[in-house]
């Protein structure tokens, strides 16, 4: 039998293009929604079903992801009179939307159903903080966690903090270099009229900031919000007779991971992350290479993950992330901007499906900037992107996004503007 | 079925549920400060922390079996900012990924058994800001223990003052 590792460089391409994302949606980015889960969630399933021009009797599947912060599907689905054919509410955070696109798809495929909904609503400030303060930090230390917890060692931040250093040690890594991660995705957000942090940063102000854990400062870690976001996946088919121009789905992988994905660090090297094993298969699938790539959706709940899987997904050799991010590239005007919307540290906080809605988006060349809107009812984007200006990627026609579980885990989606 | 540990620990609950024996097994030998970890029957490797089968070949037949609590510094946080109220005394403190010597660059190069544990005193304190700030990759460690109560002990490390110190190790660059 062959290994599982070797590709058959065959496989992969029977459902390119057959798939696409056809409507998004979302509530604001708030801290204090002062609603609940299952509300917020509504509201952005309505959204996203406005936007694809669906009524209630066209969504037949439904899938959510959340860490016992959310609500269910079946909640949702009965406020907005939709009866499904199939549902399911997974446990997942970051990397969970490109994963659950790909099971959208295996569904439809299997005839379970025809139209899916996938949503993450959250309230990831005013009730469970995504940071582990508050409820997570105060539960008895039991099982698995007393390895982990008993030392203090319980945050994202925290665990992923040892692949982080260890990248610096290994590849001379400077604080600097990763700073301009922040600085670019405020540079965007600055021109996101729906992001919750709109203020432009520099570099100094990244490495002046408080240290959180080292080597974190306060700005290199994303920003906690409430709020809920949704996607729509159908068939290409369905697709053509629809309101918006389709995000085709190129390629999908869902939950890779490195040996030992339980974040102990004991296979190596450590400062190479679930990207180096997704991103051939995800190539594959895809029929194209990361320099084939106009934009990019690399999760940043942190700045050292955007990083991370940039170079190890081939958008830098092993080791030149730092330079692949401080080199203008990756900024609105550059080869291959990334997270236009500000992402996560600084757009709002949803565990990555934001970051797919921005680039369905920007395929579509309708980016939600400041633009003025046309006769046509279109935005005339002006490619000017300095302060409240433009942020749409000039004549965009292939995204990738690499979503983030942890450094061993990992999940990634390439789209292509349809007609 | 053996008794549930329910303690505090810093004034965190810690319990090891008395159905999970192979964490009672593990914290009874800290409790002892003889440190000990499963050895694969089959393929001979030790892993870490406890588990229910062999990461490396998947056999299910491992051997408890002593370990020397000596080695090197793999990677580090310092956390400045704690989430668990019990740390906010302690910060900044440390938390090390430790390889230890005895399997050193095994399986590959790439791996070796790495051990998590905070940097305390020798009698197993969380350690002063002035001891943090000297220890870094490379920086040569030994294993002592934080008692907690019967059957539980936490292993952590120390420096180990009688080892050969990199000149230098290699910390983050900004303080």
């Amino acid at each position: 039998m062959a290994q599982i590792d070797q590709l058959d460089p065959e496989l992969g391409a029977s459902l390119r293009e057959k798939y696409a994302v056809v409507g998004v949606g979302e509530t604001e980015y708030l801290r204090g929604s002062g609603t609940t889960t299952r509300a917020m969630a509504v509201t952005a399933v309505r959204n996203a079903m406005a936007d694809a021009g669906l009524g209630p009797g066209e969504v037949d599947g439904m899938l959510s992801y959340s860490g016992g912060d959310s609500t269910l599907s079946t909640f949702v689905s009965a406020d907005l009179g939709i009866r499904l054919n199939f549902y399911m509410d997974v446990n997942g955070g970051g990397s969970s939307t490109e994963a659950l696109v790909g099971i959208a798809m295996g569904v439809i495929e299997a005839g379970m159903c025809q139209t899916v909904a996938i949503f993450r609503s959250m309230n990831g400030h005013s009730q469970t903080r995504i940071g582990g303060t508050g409820v997570r930090a105060a539960a008895p230390v039991v099982g698995e966690f007393l390895h982990e917890r008993s030392y203090g060692w319980q945050s994202a931040g925290q665990k992923f903090a040892l692949a982080f250093m260890r990248h610096m040690y290994d590849y001379g890594t400077t604080p600097e270099q990763v700073a301009h991660v922040k600085v670019a995705h405020s540079n965007h957000a600055s021109n996101n009229p729906k992001a919750y942090y709109k203020n432009r940063v520099t570099v100094e102000d990244v490495i002046n900031s408080r240290i959180i854990c080292k080597p974190l400062h306060l700005l290199d870690c994303c920003v906690e919000t409430d709020n809920a976001t949704a996607i729509i996946v159908t068939s290409a088919e369905r697709a053509r007779n629809m309101k918006q121009i389709p995000a085709l789905i190129r390629g999908v992988v869902g939950r890779v991971s490195k040996p030992r994905a339980d974040l102990y660090y004991e296979a190596g090297p450590i400062s190479t992350v679930a990207g180096h094993y997704a991103g051939p298969r995800l190539w594959r699938n895809a029929g194209v290479g990361p320099e084939d790539i106009d934009l990019t959706g690399s999760y940043d709940a942190f700045t050292f993950t955007t990083m991370l899987q940039l170079e190890d997904y081939g958008f830098c050799k092993k080791g030149e992330g730092g330079d692949y991010v401080s080199n203008g590239t990756t900024f609105l005007g550059g080869a291959r901007p990334n997270n236009t919307s500000g992402g996560h540290l600084c757009e709002g906080y949803t565990h990555g499906i934001a970051m797919v809605v921005e680039n369905v988006r920007q395929l579509r060349h309708e980016a939600d900037d400041s633009c003025p809107i046309g006769p046509d009812g279109k935005r005339q984007h002006t490619y000017d992107y300095s302060i409240g200006g433009c942020r749409q990627v000039k004549d965009a026609e292939l995204s990738a996004n690499l979503g983030w579980a942890t450094p061993g885990t990992g999940s990634a989606l390439v789209m292509r503007r349809g007609v | 079925m053996s008794e549930t540990i329910s303690t505090e620990y810093l004034g965190m609950p810690l319990q090891v549920d008395g159905l999970d024996h192979s964490n009672l097994a593990y914290f009874k030998h800290c409790a002892e400060h003889a440190f000990h970890l499963q050895k694969c029957d089959d393929c001979g490797l030790f892993r870490y922390p406890v588990s229910e089968g062999c990461s490396w070949c998947g056999s299910s037949n491992a051997t408890w079996t002593p370990v020397e609590g000596k080695g090197e510094v793999h990677s580090y946080t310092e956390i400045h900012h704690a989430i668990q109220p019990a740390f906010k005394d302690f910060t900044p403190y440390m938390v090390l990924l430790v390889d230890l010597d005895t399997q050193k660059g095994a399986p590959t190069e790439h791996e070796s058994l790495r051990v998590i544990g905070n940097l305390v005193t020798p009698d197993g304190i969380l350690a002063p800001p002035e001891m943090v700030a000297s220890v870094g990759i490379g920086s040569r460690v030994r294993m002592v223990f934080t008692d907690v109560t019967d059957g539980l002990a936490l292993p952590q490390w120390t420096i180990d003052e009688a080892a050969e110190q990199p000149s230098q190790p290699w910390r983050y660059p900004v303080e």
